[in-house]
């Protein structure tokens, strides 16, 4: 009855009460309104057992949109414990467990479903597939995503979260100074979400590789497409490392074995350079898909073609490279010594290069061009500045003798956070707002797009560029307090300020949602945005088969010369389409898979070896199955499209 | 180089004005280590601003002067491919950029991971500087004496930091003296600290280590060098010796004040150094010997492990 004991929440206080009350009763609402308004049936059938990547995407969307608000809550607690120097609002442990939690939630089930949800939706459409090349494995990574991020939400009210910062170094998150099950919960919920990244990678990979419009060569593929197929490469070479540095973790923290911890030779600093080979690369895989939607965006709404293609696909593959090549400068005051550290200075600086060419291409792209402020465009033109300044300080801080003194400071805070909300957090509202007609059917009201728009970036800059003061002043990062002769406490005061801007300002999307929701006209056409690429060729929402005749195309921009040189991109008539058949196996292996996180989280040996046999059930269970899919008929092709044209 | 100053001091001012007429610790160097630091980070803004200012102004011109509102209805951009100039522009100059930061970095790390300069030939004073959840201890092995989180330090004379913790990774950091290194149960890190004026720092770990972490501070003195070995003295007189009990003590996890003890742990409780150290089990004859004189000897051990 050990392990009871550790089911009672380590460390507990009036929030996480109200917020156990606060989950129960939501859990129970959401079941009570499934069942008055008979949506079981619905929901299992269109959504949870659906292997169309249309949907699978808007399911990561609404939990990236949801773990959004959910890291955003805990930024919010942290900017309000540090607002006023000896702040007794939290204390050091929960201080500790809430930025731990705020760094994985945002990094690994805020930012990245939000580029899955983008990547699942618009890839196939935009090299004219009918879905990605293996769509059932596709349902089976959102709900090993999903499984991963449940793991790791339940954690504050069972058992404790993790609290030894998101990076979870060694010997810091061994037994032996993290003794709560936190970070078993996050070797787990790290380990199986990342499985699920890893079968996205190879899938989009084969998609991209094998699935493309006849006439569509390399050169010819849309820029966010060839930034998912870079982006998804560095998944396939990058994730195996971090499953294999948490398996070693876990081994660590449940098997008593000796690869981390200090004692019996292990390596303190292994965990380091193992963690950062897929952490620093890790970055690039969110970073260039936004690059990918910033390209579409302002070449749609500069009316221009982009500028510099081939300058911008080449640099993505330099950054792809070179994102193997920095991982050390995490570690510069680790001691490896001058020539170590010079040469991991420069590989980092050289990556300003490749980046650079990307941003005097897009500000080129708008050169000649017919620039019209929409809100996805809004939040491409405030990137350029916001995020040039987030990177000539990663310039800064690659100069390995100011690291020194820039290392865990609120400087390098504010640095990545500079990086990531411009470059990552902006362009997914941009792609999201850009996206939405050809998701749901109608568009998101314009005037409050733009003022959240604002609100954002201006909220950004109030709440980030303090901490390069307050960095450069001596504070230290993860400091759960500090004390009034330090003079820290003005800084973060308006850091504070910017970080309720920031909570209004998604409030304000929130809102727009909803307003839109009720109020937007659903009679918009197939491409209101005027657009250049095949995505917009199809209606809006986009049919289970994508295209009823699958396009083809002669450039990069298939749709715009369609429309400006007569291209005829659908040639032929309507044939009888195959489509898979939906499947309750991925959804099932999710949640089998979250009960084996959580038996080896609480080491619960019994269940983990029946979920164990139950994953391999499942696997064996398909590889038996003979399931040819079906056929959408001619006839039904019409129909449906009638009724789209119709709706015109 | 006269606009070279103007343009330093000038943002000095700005920033100094930012702060409240108090200059920001890394800016506000007492040490030659950390000089050459702030020297490299005042470059970097300056290049750095240079940048971001040409960026601002570009896409202000292509704002105002591209508007579809400013534009004839029927204007239609023209299809451009790109230009072999414009492009080797935009990456010609970002390579010098990055060229001459690359420069300036690797000679700085040089400096900063060697004997301050201007201090090379005087001797060097070693201390050991080890970290517990969530203290540090500094022993002065020449001295023979050892302080719990203070430290102190005679000015114009080299220090040698040698880290290492018991528990987890800290960092020890003296920002106006200069940048951090990280301290570490299974090796010995080298810093080279030097202060030039007398004075009161702030010292502190400034990576995460748990619970205590935020209140893991240590005060640091300098002072002329009579003065410090008249501290020595009276420490010698009047503080009791440190025995092993009294040591595993103080390990025990816990703030603690400050405290000063005669004798040092080194001897009963031996730093991860050399063979010491579960980490340097394939040092070799060579090795072993340069061990004993040079400075870097320990850091390109510990790559070979």
């Amino acid at each position: 009855m050990d392990f009871f004991s550790r089911f009672a929440v380590p460390h507990p206080s009036p929030a996480i009460y109200a917020s156990m009350v606060a989950i129960g009763l939501t859990v129970i609402a959401v079941i009570a309104g499934l069942t008055y308004f008979k949506k079981w049936g619905y929901l299992w059938r269109e959504w949870l057992t659906t292997v169309d990547h249309k949907r699978i995407g808007i399911m990561y969307l609404i939990s990236a949109l949801i773990m959004l608000f959910r890291g955003g809550a805990d930024a919010i607690m942290m900017r309000a414990q540090l607002a006023v120097p000896e702040n007794k609002l939290l204390d050091a442990q929960h201080y500790n467990e809430i930025f731990s939690t705020h760094g994985v939630v945002m990094i690994i089930f805020m930012a990245m479903p939000f580029i899955m949800a983008l990547m699942n939706f618009v890839v196939p459409l935009q090299i004219g597939a009918r879905d990605v090349a293996f769509p059932r494995l596709n349902a089976l990574s959102f709900w090993l995503f999903f499984a991963g991020a449940m793991l790791l939400n339940i954690s504050f009210v069972v058992g404790g979260s993790p609290d030894a910062g998101w990076t979870s170094y060694f010997p810091l998150a061994g037994n032996e100074f993290s003794e709560s099950v936190g970070t078993n919960y996050y070797m787990f919920a790290l380990q199986i979400s990342g499985l699920g990244t890893l079968m996205t990678g190879i899938n989009m990979i084969t998609t991209i590789l094998k699935m493309r419009a006849p006439g569509m060569t390399m050169m010819k593929m849309p820029m966010f497409t060839w930034s998912s197929l870079v982006a998804n490469i560095i998944i396939v070479f990058a994730f195996p490392v971090l499953t294999v540095a948490l398996l070693m973790g876990t081994m660590d923290r449940l098997f008593a074995t000796n690869f981390f911890t200090t004692s019996n030779g292990g390596m303190d600093m292994l965990w380091a350079n193992l963690f950062w080979v897929w952490g620093h690369p890790e970055v690039y895989i969110l970073i260039l898909p936004a690059f990918g939607i910033y390209s579409e965006i302002i070449s749609t709404f500069s009316k221009r073609n982009l500028y510099g293609y081939k300058s911008m696909v080449g640099s993505m593959v330099i950054i792809s490279l070179l994102s193997f090549l920095v991982w050390t400068h995490h570690f510069f005051t680790m001691g490896q010594g001058a020539l170590t550290n010079s040469i991991f200075s420069i590989t980092t600086m050289a990556i300003a290069v490749p980046t650079g060419v990307k941003i005097f291409n897009w500000l080129f792209t708008l050169w000649k061009g017919k620039i019209v402020i929409t809100t996805p465009m809004l939040y491409s033109i405030l990137f350029l500045p916001t995020f040039t300044i987030g990177g000539v300080t990663g310039v800064m801080l690659a100069m390995s003798a100011a690291d020194y003194q820039y290392h865990n400071t609120m400087f390098l805070v504010a640095h990545f956070h500079m990086v990531i909300i411009p470059g990552v957090v902006f362009a997914m509202l941009a792609g999201l707002t850009y996206y939405w007609p050809k998701m749901f059917g109608f568009m998101l009201n314009e005037k409050i797009g733009k003022i959240a728009a604002w609100v954002i970036s201006i909220s950004t800059l109030v709440a980030f560029m303090p901490m390069f003061f307050s960095g450069l002043d001596g504070q230290a990062r993860r400091m759960y307090t500090y004390s009034e002769s330090t003079g820290f406490g003005i800084w973060n005061m308006i850091s504070f300020i910017g970080a309720f801007g920031m909570a209004i300002g998604f409030a304000l999307i929130v809102y727009n949602i909803y307003y839109s929701t009720r109020y937007a006209s659903r009679d918009i056409g197939s491409d209101p945005w005027d657009a250049r690429s095949l995505e917009w060729a199809t209606h809006n929402p986009v049919p289970e088969y994508n295209f009823a005749i699958i396009p083809q195309v002669e450039s990069s921009e298939g749709l715009w010369d369609a429309k400006k040189k007569g291209h005829v991109l659908f040639k032929g008539d309507y044939e009888k389409i195959h489509m898979p058949n939906n499947s309750g196996v991925p959804f099932i292996m999710g949640a089998i898979f979250f009960a084996w996180g959580f038996s080896f989280v609480f080491g619960l040996w019994i269940p983990g070896i029946l979920t164990t046999i139950g994953i391999f059930v499942c696997m064996a269970l398909r590889s038996f199955e003979k399931d040819h899919g079906r056929y959408i008929s001619v006839k039904e092709i019409e129909e449906t499209e009638t009724k789209m044209r119709g709706a015109k | 180089m006269k606009f070279k100053w103007v343009v330093l001091s000038s943002i000095f001012t700005i920033f100094t004005l930012l702060t409240g007429c108090e200059p920001l610790m890394v800016l506000d160097p007492k040490g030659p280590q950390a000089k050459t630091q702030a020297d490299d980070i005042i470059l970097s803004i300056i290049l750095m601003s240079v940048i971001v200012i040409v960026v601002f102004a570009m896409l202000v011109y292509m704002l105002i002067k591209f508007r579809a509102s400013k534009q004839s209805k029927d204007y239609e951009p023209p299809h451009i491919k790109g230009s072999l100039l414009v492009e080797a522009v935009c990456v010609g100059i970002p390579v010098l950029i990055v060229i001459f930061l690359s420069v300036m970095s690797v000679k700085s790390n040089y400096e900063v991971e060697s004997t301050p300069k201007g201090y090379e030939n005087k001797k060097p004073l070693i201390i050991y500087a080890s970290s517990s959840n969530w203290k540090w201890h500094f022993s002065y092995p020449e001295e023979n004496i050892e302080t719990v989180n203070y430290l102190y330090i005679p000015t114009d004379r080299p220090i040698e930091f040698k880290l290492y913790s018991y528990g987890p990774i800290t960092s020890f950091w003296i920002p106006q003296l200069g940048g951090q290194k990280y301290a570490m149960s299974d090796m010995v890190n080298t810093l080279h600290l030097a202060a030039d004026v007398p004075g009161e720092f702030m010292g502190r770990n400034a990576n995460f280590s748990g619970k205590g972490f935020a209140e893991n501070t240590f005060n640091v003195e300098a002072m002329p060098k009579d003065e410090f070995e008249e501290w020595v003295e009276e420490v010698k007189e009047t503080a009791k010796p440190l025995t092993e009990e009294k040591f595993d003590e103080l390990l025990k996890p816990g703030h603690l004040g400050q405290s000063t003890y005669t004798g040092t742990h080194l001897g009963f409780m031996p730093p991860p150094e050399g063979e010491h150290g579960g980490h340097n089990h394939s040092s070799n004859d060579s090795e072993k010997a340069s061990a004993n004189d040079s400075n870097e000897s320990e850091t390109e051990a510990h790559q070979n492990h």
